[in-house]
């Protein structure tokens, strides 16, 4: 029941893109094409979760036995650097085909600062390593859900009569808030 | 160059927030008051100053392949720093805004800038360039601040203008949006007259 509270929470209603404004570069950036989205979606979702984990364990094993908890940030911001370096070099070795279909999308994910901003959510509110991970994966999922949705928005506002002044961002900034409307919608349900 | 242009440019023409549209995640997400916005932009603006006055000494010493990793080392480091202090110093303000504290070290501006900028120019116009940068994204981030305030609280800086609860979707997270997309509108329609 509590894993239960935990996806619904993390996915819906305090979802990250449009409750937290987490990620909001890339969310702009990619999210022209649906095909783009969900590249840029499956490469977050496996980026977040595996460096949740790692970050996780390295704030549980050795900054707080260590008391260098002030070495958080410079340490985690590495960490998600080198491993997403990593599973670059590794996807590209093992399976080409995923490779390709994400490939492009991992270095623009460093600077993602949802990933350095769940593995510090996590810590901050003290899970412990499994509830940590369900809690990342589906942040990650929200993620990829609202850009899933939003790309679909966007492919058929390409095709509408827009004031000149309002095309391209200011649109898209319009379109993100009534969508965070509608998911205000669900706060209250957990 | 001169050094007034690479002072000013920030503010307008090349804003962060109106039109590079760099570092969105802190624009959005604190700025539910002006001062707020105003606090996140100072904490900002400080290490967007020291980065570029550090990176560009330590230039001609960073070797070119491993220059990424470098910039984020010495940004990363300067952002604790800059926690520690709110944390000790304005520890109401570190309160509110949080997680966007750490959050700094993957602020595209910064590390734009230190590739940008800072990586070819001299120690003074980095500093220029940091500083003009760093108060047009304070600029940017307090303007957003102060209309959200003003239509969700009724407020400026705090103080109640009427006495009454303002359209509240304008400090929830949907205001954030909204505000900065007609407020990006506005701008580009008076540059479209002009």
């Amino acid at each position: 029941m509590e894993i239960f509270v935990i996806i619904i929470g993390a996915i819906f209603v305090n979802n990250i893109v449009f409750s937290q404004f987490l990620g909001i570069c890339p969310f702009l950036g990619v999210s022209n094409k649906i095909s783009t989205a969900i590249g840029m979606s499956g490469a977050v979702v496996f980026v977040i979760t595996l460096a949740t984990l790692v970050t996780f364990l390295i704030q549980e094993y050795i900054l707080t036995p260590m008391g260098l908890d002030y070495l958080q940030t410079i340490c985690f911001i590495l960490v998600i650097a080198s491993l997403v370096q990593m599973v670059e070099i590794v996807l590209k070795k093992i399976t080409p085909s995923l490779y390709q279909a994400l490939g492009v999308f991992l270095p623009l994910i460093t600077t993602n600062c949802a990933v350095l901003g769940v593995a510090i959510m996590v810590i901050q509110q003290s899970f412990n390593l499994g509830g940590a991970l369900i809690f990342a994966f589906a942040t990650a999922l929200g993620y990829g859900i609202a850009l899933i949705l939003f790309a679909g928005l966007r492919e058929q506002m390409e095709l509408s009569d827009i004031p000149k002044s309002m095309k391209g961002i200011p649109i898209a900034l319009i379109t993100a808030g009534i969508l965070a409307l509608a998911f205000m919608g669900f706060s209250g349900l957990v | 160059m001169n050094q007034l242009q690479n002072f000013t440019k920030g503010f307008i023409k090349e804003s962060p927030t109106f039109t590079l549209m760099l570092g969105m995640c802190p624009t959005l997400g604190v700025t539910t008051s002006a001062i707020n916005g105003l606090g996140m932009g100072l904490a900002t603006t400080a290490v967007l100053i020291l980065s570029n006055i550090i990176i560009s000494c330590l230039k001609s010493v960073i070797p070119d392949k491993v220059r990424i990793p470098s910039f984020i080392v010495i940004i990363a480091s300067l952002v604790t720093v800059v926690q520690l202090c709110m944390q000790a110093y304005v520890p109401s303000l570190y309160e509110s805004l949080g997680l966007f504290i750490p959050l700094i070290v993957v602020n595209c501006l910064i590390l734009g800038r230190a590739e940008a900028f800072a990586s070819k120019n001299n120690v003074f116009s980095s500093f220029v360039d940091g500083l003009g940068m760093g108060l047009g994204f304070t600029f940017g981030l307090t303007i957003l601040g102060m209309v959200r305030e003003l239509l969700g609280n009724y407020a400026v800086f705090g103080h109640q203008l009427i006495h009454s609860d303002g359209i509240l979707v304008f400090v929830l997270a949907p205001g954030a949006f909204l505000a900065l997309g007609f407020i990006v509108a506005f701008i580009n329609a008076i540059r479209n007259k002009a």
